[in-house]
């Protein structure tokens, strides 16, 4: 019988047939670990006794929450990461150069057909790559630090096709708003989404990532696309026969199969405070914002900041309103500037902040009190995400959001 | 653990970890030091309001949002003894269990229950609500492993020959 | 008898002939800057007045800077109230342009003006020979509502320069020379004014950060004499002069310092004491965690320039965080321009965006317990960068790039 492109990454590496609802143990091919949580996971690794990590150079660990510190116990994280780093011979680590989801694709630690685990929710974006990759909490990262190993239950995959072209106004983002949108946040839990179509086969790395990235607000396990010449140059190599393999199979199971016409897609926002509250931007059209955020593991990449350039160029953004863009790494950033994007963006007035999760963690980065609201590019509009409870979030995407930045109101970008 | 009762509180649907547990306070030191801004989005007086024992009755996807371990590590804190939701999300889930949490999946109960009422739980059977049983489903052979040994970190411990 | 530049301003501002040392005066403002570390106390102050009115709305000048983008719900809540405020009465607001002074000289700040600051360092202004001094938020809201206040006519200390700052010293080495020479208290409630040949060897950066310092000495202003080179910064910038005054012959100091550049040396300031300086190698070696580049004080295009020359193709120290701030977004896009930022990207800095950053030690970058900052910011004080337990030293950018380098205290001659 056929296989989903997640039942073979399980196959390969486990060499078990394992169908859905299963429970396998798997060998772990990558982990990462930010600053929020490597008090924690130091501390629980400790605690569990283990003496060495079951191999360093698998561990990544990434300083992107708490860059630059904004309270005087954030620095804390790092003193606590850098010890583990020392004690336990790790080399692969970022003290300031992006947002962990951003690097771990970028900086070539994930590959198609690996299996990766990380503390964060976000770890679905390297589905992009053809990874499988999902979040976990602090305790199991550190048993994985010390095993090499997890459990997981096989998951059920939805089929999510999309074929034709994309209107102009439209992002890979609008696409995986109206996916959660239809879905509901419940709507993939404990299940695999896999991409298909040529609509998808013809999108970037980086728009593929947009969509992976936000696959976990509809609760999924992960989301995957099919590897093909775009992910081996992003990845820097060349497909072997397992990697170029991982397609689902003409009569795989699926528990679900869903299909769009790219033509059919509009811009839309996810309006507060539940990411699959999705309307599309001509039904907001007019509600005065106070901010916008253009920035993320979401949407903080080359293509997004261009994207939104050239919206604003020559153009500045309205009065009163702040336009904050976070790149979501340095590599990005530099690009950015070598390309004359920052530029445009400076010149319109945003202010362009050090690459990191900035405002999209809620810690800094453009936080927003009682009555005010923002369009945003990241993936979470929870009540409080932000600031206060009474601050109201859009998630939307950069070519949006820039737009929105110039009108002062929520506006249809063309 | 087998069978217990306890007053209620009852959440909705989508409690997300950011409910939970704001990032704003995820660097301080402590889960103690976290557990007064639980629910603080939503219902800044309720974590002041739990008592030892009590239990949470939510409905669909609770949990859902970030890896946040401090999420069940400051329910548990709390004294919550455990949370009975229509649907749980997937590393919540697996958070709960790994610190000693329990969870329960049932889609009936959240829409007869009132805040305050007392509920029974008989693990692995049913729970029970003003004389009527809502039966739930048994937990699959691998939780009840890290469950029985107290937790994941006390699992590990025991791999490597410490307890 | 003779006037001095503080003199001949305060008496123009209050429309008499002749001011001196120890008269109280009204004066008429030219502008009224605030910022967001105090003017939601303002705004609170202003609302519980019986009959509030702004005297005149064009004298005002808010800019958010301090907090910036906004770390908390609380700063969150008080810039609305700002930003709300300034909108409803069309006061001119600026948000993530920069740090207050540095906005102010490059927008709106002219020769001979009188100007109150609700910020210690307006007397940065005397760069350009105004005399801006920093009052609090009652003093600030009395004259927003009247358009006048009084003043004290300040004793003056002149400071004759001479000579020229050798090869790798900067303005901020001089500055904390002479605050070390006269004291943390040293021109308590009086104006310092430099003068001579040697100032034309400072360009206009060099000497707002000369002035910026002052109030480390207890000044309650600075100026600086007008020249050609005041004239051109103003003229680049689209403005006139409204007066342009030189001390005369006869004037009356309090005392006369004369200084010569070519005897300055790099210079470190310890913790916890901005007058606590030393020469820059007694504390080479002294281990870093983080150093800052920015501030109203150094992070100025001359300020980055002298950082990007001494790292470029060189690399952060790891276990530094190196934090570069611009002042404004006018520094930040010259910076783009003249690839200084991809300079400091390429070698690991951590490049903000315009704001006050550690220097306000609220946000962007605080330290942590124990933890030790070289730092352009304009003070040292305890606790000033973050956790009450944790060390700064100030020094010239040249000097905290090359700390950022070797992970500790170091000159730029060491990388």
């Amino acid at each position: 019988m056929g296989k989903t492109i997640i039942e073979k990454i399980i196959k390969n590496n486990t060499g078990i047939d394992a169908k859905p609802g299963d429970i396998v143990t798997v060998n772990v091919d990558r982990v990462m670990i930010h600053d929020i949580f490597i008090p924690f996971v130091a501390s629980k690794f400790e605690e569990m006794g283990f003496k060495k990590l079951w191999d360093p150079d698998k561990v990544v660990l990434i300083y992107d929450h708490l860059v630059p510190a904004s309270q005087v116990d954030d620095t804390r994280h790092f003193k606590v990461g850098n010890e583990f780093v020392q004690k336990y011979g790790m080399k692969n680590v970022h003290r300031s150069d992006g947002i962990c989801h951003q690097l771990m694709t970028e900086a070539l630690y994930v590959k198609p057909g690996n299996i990766v685990f990380g503390t964060d929710s976000h770890t679905t974006t390297y589905g992009c790559v053809g990874a499988f990759s999902s979040g976990i909490g602090y305790t199991e990262m550190a048993s994985i630090l010390g095993t090499g190993t997890m459990w997981v239950k096989v998951p059920e995959t939805i089929k999510v096709n999309i074929t034709g072209k994309l209107p102009d106004n439209v992002m890979a983002k609008d696409i995986i708003l109206k996916l959660i949108g239809d879905l509901g946040a419940d709507g993939a839990t404990y299940k695999a989404l896999e991409f298909t179509g040529d609509t998808v086969e013809n999108m970037t790395v980086a728009s593929r990532m947009s969509m992976s990235n936000m696959a976990i607000e509809a609760g999924a396990k992960c989301a995957l696309f099919t590897p093909d010449e775009k992910t081996a140059e992003y990845c820097e190599i060349e497909l072997d026969d397992k990697q170029k393999d991982l397609v689902g199979d003409e009569d795989a199971v699926y528990c679900r199969e869903i299909c769009y016409k790219a033509e059919d897609f509009v811009p839309v926002m996810a309006c507060p405070s539940n990411v699959d509250h999705v309307e599309p931007v001509k039904d907001l059209v007019g509600k005065e914002i106070d901010q916008v955020f253009i920035g993320s593991c979401t949407n903080g990449r080359l293509e997004d900041l261009m994207a939104a350039a050239s919206v604003l160029k020559g153009k500045h953004v309205a009065p009163f309103v702040k336009l904050i863009i976070t790149p979501a790494s340095r590599k990005i950033y530099r690009q950015a500037d070598e390309n004359g994007t920052l530029k445009i963006l400076a010149d319109a007035g945003a202010m362009i902040t050090h690459p990191s999760c900035g405002l999209c963690c809620g810690r800094t980065g453009g936080i927003l009190t009682d009555g005010e609201v923002v369009v945003a590019t990241n993936n979470r509009n929870f009540l409080g995400r932000m600031g206060t409870s009474k601050v109201e979030i859009y998630l939307a995407s950069p070519r949006t959001a820039a737009a929105c930045a110039v009108a002062g109101k929520i506006v249809e970008p063309v | 653990m087998d069978k217990f009762s306890g007053k209620i509180w009852v959440l909705g649907d989508d409690i997300d970890t950011d409910i939970i547990i704001p990032t704003e306070y995820l660097a301080l030191k402590t889960v103690d030091d976290m557990k007064p801004y639980a629910f603080s989005p939503l219902r800044p007086e309720l974590a002041g309001q739990i008592s030892e024992g009590d239990i949470i009755v939510a409905g669909k996807n609770f949990g859902c949002g970030s890896s946040r371990e401090q999420a069940p590590e400051i329910i548990k804190a709390l004294g919550i003894k455990c949370v009975i939701a229509k649907s749980f999300a997937r590393i919540f889930f697996r958070n709960s269990f790994n610190n000693g949490l329990l969870l329960i999946e049932n889609e009936d109960l959240h829409d007869v229950v009132k805040e305050g009422d007392n509920i029974t739980v008989c693990v692995n059977n049913f729970i029970e609500h003003e004389n009527k049983k809502y039966p739930i489903a048994e937990l699959p052979q691998n939780l009840v492993d890290i469950v029985n040994a107290g937790g994941l970190v006390k699992a590990m411990r025991k791999l490597n020959g410490l307890d | 008898m003779g006037m001095t530049i503080a003199e001949k301003i305060i008496a123009a501002a209050a429309g008499v002939e002749s001011v001196k040392p120890g008269d109280i005066h009204t004066v008429e403002l030219d502008r009224l800057m605030s910022n967001d570390g105090t003017t939601h106390l303002t705004i609170d102050m202003y609302n519980k007045l019986k009959n509030p009115h702004i005297a005149d709305v064009n004298k005002l000048v808010w800019i958010v800077d301090h907090n910036v983008p906004c770390d908390s719900v609380k700063t969150a809540a008080s810039h609305k109230k700002m930003r709300d405020f300034a909108k409803e009465h069309g006061i001119k607001f600026y948000e993530g342009e920069g740090v207050c002074h540095q906005v102010m000289m490059e927008k709106h700040v002219t020769s001979g003006e009188l100007i109150f600051g609700a910020d210690s360092h307006t007397c940065a202004y005397g760069a350009v020979g105004a005399f801006g001094t920093g009052v609090g938020c009652t003093d600030y809201l009395y004259a927003m509502v009247t358009g006048h206040s009084w003043l004290l006519v300040p004793e003056t200390l002149r400071f004759n320069l001479t000579g020229k700052l050798p090869e790798g010293v900067y303005a901020r080495d001089l500055i904390l020379t002479i605050i070390g020479k006269i004291g943390a208290n040293g021109a308590n409630y009086m104006a310092m004014e430099f003068g001579g040949e040697g100032l034309k060897t400072l360009n206009m950066s060099d000497r707002i950060s000369i002035c910026n310092l002052c109030v480390e000495a207890g000044a309650k202003t600075a100026l600086m004499e007008v020249d050609e080179i005041t004239l051109d910064y103003l003229k680049e910038h689209g403005r006139e002069p409204k007066h342009v005054f030189k001390s005369d012959e006869d004037a009356n100091f309090a005392k006369v310092y004369d200084i010569d550049l070519s005897t300055i040396k790099p210079i470190v300031a310890k913790p916890h004491f901005v007058d606590s300086v030393v020469d820059a190698k007694e504390c080479v070696g002294t281990h870093i965690d983080e150093a800052f580049l920015g501030s109203c004080n150094n992070g100025r295009i001359e300020d980055l320039r002298a950082g990007a020359d001494i790292i470029k193709g060189k690399k952060v120290h790891p276990m530094v965080r190196f934090l570069v701030v611009p002042a404004s977004a006018d520094v930040y896009k010259q910076a783009l321009y003249e690839g200084i930022i991809d300079t400091f990207m390429e070698a690991g800095a951590i490049v903000m965006n315009p704001n006050c950053s550690v220097c306000w030690g609220s946000c962007q970058g605080v330290i942590g317990e124990n933890e030790v900052l070289i730092s352009t910011g304009t003070r040292n004080f305890k606790g000033r960068a973050g956790h009450k337990d944790s060390f700064v030293y100030l020094a010239s950018a040249a000097t905290v790039t090359a700390s950022a380098i070797k992970g500790e205290i170091a000159t730029a001659d060491m990388v």
